[in-house]
């Protein structure tokens, strides 16, 4: 049968490699994982932004916004936040960021400004969700604000979020195929 | 696009509480400066909103959104609203609404793309709304 035969030669294969090509493989796919987070922090350090990439994850911002869409967000420093601006913010004590829209902005001459935020799809504004006898958010509450977005992209890590077992068996794919993979 | 309005102001424990009734017109000009040919094969909606914008001596810098509308895109891209009340208080923080004749009403609109950059717009056009110097307890809303 042609499938038993495959599977034996995999396993012949995994004996033939010697040493140095296993080390081979590893080192390259740890310089895989490397790029990629220099390049996660290179996007942190240019947006200004702790988080520059967020998956939407809630139905409050539709019909604009949809759960598993993309946001590329900036948070420079100097960018004064002013009404009708999309941000995303996180409530002092907790970690899931929230992406709604600014819809007051009181800011005083020294540069201090509070606002209060409010999803499109909502009928109330966010006060409901602010840190009991919280009313209003500050500038140390914004994640970034949102000034690009790719729709369904994310939708990939929000399945990996609710069904763990299919992100095993993504990683297990992709850690078989850099293992297994011969350069030619 | 133009603007219309009356308003009062009405005493709510601490804080000033606008009341804004207006007009929202957005129509065809010279062909060119109307909201439909801002809908081009990229645009997915556009979320309007009308907001004020007013200095007191609480705060250098105020500003309410007073109303808002999703237009998607197929939807009839005139507007004609006529006697509008905001659909949101117009509170302000503190007292700075009170004989306040330099608030001004602006229309600008966020272009949601199917994919891609996420501008917002102000719209030209924008109207003063001076408020009075008592608080008006009679008038209903």
């Amino acid at each position: 049968g042609s499938s038993r035969g495959s599977a034996m030669d995999l396993f012949g294969d995994l004996r033939r490699m010697n040493k140095r090509q296993l080390y081979y493989q590893v080192l390259n796919f740890a310089m895989i994982v490397s790029s990629a987070l220099m390049i996660w922090k290179g996007l942190i350090v240019v947006t200004g932004s702790e988080s520059p990439i967020v998956v939407v994850l809630s139905g409050s911002m539709e019909p604009a916004f949809h759960r598993g869409d993309l946001l590329f967000l900036t948070n420079f420093h100097d960018d004064p936040i002013r009404a009708g601006e999309i941000v995303v913010f996180k409530v002092e004590g907790r970690d899931i960021p929230i992406v709604h829209r600014v819809i007051k902005v009181h800011e005083k001459g020294n540069g201090n400004i509070k606002f209060l935020t409010k999803g499109d799809n909502n009928e109330v504004d966010d006060r409901g969700l602010y840190k009991e006898g919280q009313n209003w958010l500050e500038k140390k509450d914004v994640v970034g604000r949102a000034r690009g977005f790719l729709p369904y992209v994310g939708m990939v890590t929000i399945i990996m979020n609710d069904y763990p077992k299919f992100k095993y068996a993504l990683l297990a794919v992709m850690g078989a195929y850099v293992l297994l993979k011969r350069e030619s | 696009l133009r603007k219309n309005l009356e308003d009062f102001t009405g005493p709510r424990e601490r804080s000033d509480l606008g009341f804004v009734t207006f007009d929202i017109t957005a129509d065809i000009l010279d062909g060119k400066s109307d909201l439909q040919s801002i809908f081009d094969w990229n645009v997915k909606q556009l979320f309007l909103y009308l907001s004020a914008e007013y200095s007191t001596k609480n705060n250098a810098l105020n500003q309410v959104v007073l109303w808002d509308k999703v237009m998607l895109r197929g939807d009839n891209p005139k507007l004609f609203l006529k006697d509008m009340k905001s659909k949101y208080f117009f509170f302000d923080d503190g007292n700075g609404l009170k004989g306040n004749r330099n608030v001004t009403l602006t229309l600008s609109w966020n272009v949601v793309p199917n994919a891609g950059i996420l501008p917002l717009v102000t719209g030209s056009g924008h109207v003063s709304v001076p408020f009075p110097d008592t608080y008006e307890t009679t008038k209903s809303y």
